[in-house]
């Protein structure tokens, strides 16, 4: 998996609440069978007219915003599927960390095992990311997941919280198959026991 | 005498493998589901890896999302993506020998009505799927929710899950639901309570008299929409009517495992004085046969009610609200039943259960699709097919003009050939009315079965209780 320790780059404002993952990646392009490829297709439809062209108004259209690292969004972001293909989309966009103030549970997962960090923060500080987001390009942030900061581009620091096993893989780049597969003693056990307790699973 | 359990707590524990110091823990999972969407590229991962799936007798996969539901499907799937994702999962199961319905078997349909119809759902149970709809589930009191395809490699190659506990968050329907009110208009009032985000980081359990009245494909239907109030899982106590749905179905235990199992079953429950994080509690009575107006599924209204102002919300749902509005094509203070709709859907894993078809069926019955519109039921499997079609159900939508198809996921996410056009409206049993998630530009109102049923008639939202 790829690691994440430090970042500085453009973060792009998107204060829309709720974007959901049909937003974030349509059902169209699920039918893949592979991983990568989808960043030309992150908000396809907010993105795109039905002809495809861009629509010059959506913010990673902008000029400013078209290398953005970081997205600063609205409350309950990725909320909707399962679908991983959220992430790889905006992993493949080039996006690298998520603000929000809060988000879907199974979306927060998925961006962990592709590399990317999504942080909670509370309202007043997401509205401040946001307004330096609005700078654009001239803007940059910085997030530095061992030191636990975002530093804005005037030099404000604001700390943020994250699980501990969770930044732990993310600054390693550790793969959770090979951690798990070196307690398959312990998933043995469980299952002989298990055959004795609840036979009919 | 240890500290009282909620039902969660109970089956967290029960499926511990591991824990590490800081809560992280190493989580037994007892069911796998499988469709194809989510799960190519994790079998590719097992590959590339030299990884065998650990416990092929416990996972079960089965084509649904792709799936074309009009009778020419057995020619073939012409759309070549979905096609190539279709085999690619019948070459998954066959060289991973993991259990499996095709295309091709009468038992095929969307993954969450087939598990549990074919007795594969049981409760105590972990299940996982990567599907958000594995909420499902939870309605026979088994832990289960949706995953990442990270996750589906992970539990194929190991059986476990690495996983932090959620907090417990209790919703009671108390009382008697009235007339014309069902266990979806349950489901989709809570979220209008909570909100979408209202359950995040929580498991609900689901209780109170409303619930224990329900069968189980209506406490199927409530569990199923956990997740688009913000909770992985959602849960339901097993009862007498869980053990009756149980008993017989093809990989149910049988005789004295029967037996053994039950004695557990019975003791999955919350005890008395169990904490919960959070409490919702919702009065059967006053629920109405609720629809969606926007594009969450949190935007819930009463059908006696209005559309509403951006003015009437606060913070970031007001500019939510604008955008909605005008994706909706709708404007504030119309009333919900002026809305003309052009399309129904019944079907999906929320309500394409035998339950669900009778009660559409029932307010359809002797009457004529409104002139104009497309009406369409989709059974949610091969095995609800059939039971409809032995019940006369089936015979009922055909004479009213509705099309009869084949079992999959349909128009609830489009991803085959059911789709809306842009500006169709569409009243719908699925789960999520998304921008686009029904087709680009397509307009979705969230229903009932019995809600949709009356639409199809009428040819716009319709309290149905007008039609009983």
């Amino acid at each position: 998996m790829q690691k994440f320790s430090k970042l500085t780059g453009i973060a792009a404002p998107m204060p829309l609440v709720n974007i959901d993952t049909d937003m974030i990646i349509p059902k169209g392009f699920l039918k893949t069978i592979k991983r990568t490829g989808l960043g030309v297709h992150a908000f396809d439809e907010m993105r795109y007219t039905l002809d495809g062209t861009e629509k010059p108004d959506f913010v990673l259209n902008k000029p400013q915003y078209r290398n953005a690292e970081i997205l600063v969004t609205g409350d309950n972001f990725g909320c909707g599927s399962s679908r991983e293909h959220a992430p790889w989309a905006l992993a493949d966009f080039g996006i690298k960390a998520i603000v929000s103030t809060s988000f879907a549970d199974i979306f927060f997962n998925n961006c962990f095992k592709n590399g990317m960090l999504p942080i909670v923060l509370p309202q007043e500080q997401v509205d401040l990311l946001m307004k330096d987001a609005e700078k654009g390009s001239n803007a940059r942030m910085t997030v530095d997941l061992e030191a636990q900061e975002i530093t804005t581009s005037d030099g404000v620091v604001i700390p943020f919280e994250i699980d501990p096993f969770k930044k732990h893989c993310l600054l390693n780049g550790l793969d959770d198959i090979g951690l798990t597969l070196e307690k398959v003693a312990a998933i043995d056990a469980f299952e002989s026991q298990a055959a004795q307790s609840r036979p009919w699973v | 005498m240890s500290a009282p359990k909620t039902l969660y707590d109970k089956i967290w524990d029960a499926h511990v493998v591991s824990e590490d110091a800081d809560g992280t823990c190493l989580l037994y999972i007892d069911r796998h589901l499988v469709h194809e969407v989510t799960s190519p590229q994790a079998f590719e991962g097992l590959r590339m890896a030299g990884r065998k799936v650990r416990a092929p007798e416990k996972t079960i996969a089965v084509p649904d999302h792709n799936v074309p539901t009009t009778p020419d499907r057995e020619q073939g799937i012409k759309n070549e993506e979905s096609r190539i994702q279709v085999e690619a999962l019948d070459k998954n199961a066959r060289d991973f020998g993991i259990n499996y319905y095709p295309v091709s078997d009468i038992r095929q349909g969307i993954v969450h009505i087939v598990g549990p119809e074919q007795g594969w759902t049981l409760p105590g149970m972990t299940v996982v799927c990567g599907d958000s709809h594995t909420a499902t589930h939870g309605a026979f009191g088994s832990l289960a929710h949706g995953i990442g395809t990270s996750e589906v490699e992970h539990v194929l190659a190991t059986q476990t899950l690495i996983q932090k506990k959620s907090k417990n968050m209790k919703v009671e329907i108390t009382g008697k639901l009235r007339p014309g009110v069902t266990a979806k208009d349950i489901t989709l009032a809570v979220i209008g309570k909570t909100g979408t985000a209202g359950g995040t980081g929580h498991v609900i359990e689901y209780c109170g008299e409303a619930i224990r009245d329900l069968s189980m494909e209506g406490r199927m239907t409530v569990c199923n929409m956990a997740i688009e109030g913000g909770a992985r899982a959602g849960l339901i106590a097993p009862d007498e009517t869980t053990f009756e749905y149980i008993k017989g179905r093809p990989h149910a235990p049988k005789g004295a495992q029967f037996e053994a199992a039950l004695t557990w079953w019975k003791t999955l429950f919350t005890d008395e004085g169990a904490q919960f994080d959070k409490v919702v509690t919702l009065k059967g009575e006053e629920i109405e046969p609720v629809v969606t107006w926007g594009t969450s599924p949190e935007d819930v209204l009463p059908i006696s009610g209005v559309v509403p102002s951006p003015e009437d919300f606060r913070g970031g749902k007001v500019e939510a609200a604008k955008r909605s509005l005008d994706y909706m094509g709708l404007t504030p203070g119309m009333k919900l039943t002026d809305i003309a709709i052009d399309t129904v859907f019944i079907g999906s894993c929320t309500n394409g259960r035998i339950e669900d078809l009778r009660a559409a069926a029932e307010i359809v019955k002797g009457k004529k699709v409104k002139d104009g519109m497309r009406a369409m039921v989709v059974p949610g499997s091969g095995l609800v097919r059939l039971q409809a079609e032995e019940e006369g159900l089936a015979q009922i939508f055909i004479d009213a003009g509705f099309e009869w198809r084949l079992a999959g996921c349909s128009m609830c996410l489009a991803m085959n050939p059911d789709q809306l056009s842009p500006g169709e409206r569409c009243a719908s049993t699925s789960n999520r009315n998304f921008e686009g998630r029904q087709g680009r530009n397509g307009r979705t109102h969230l229903v009932s079965p019995a809600m949709a049923a009356a639409a199809a008639i009428t040819g716009h939202l319709t309290d149905v209780r007008e039609l009983m």
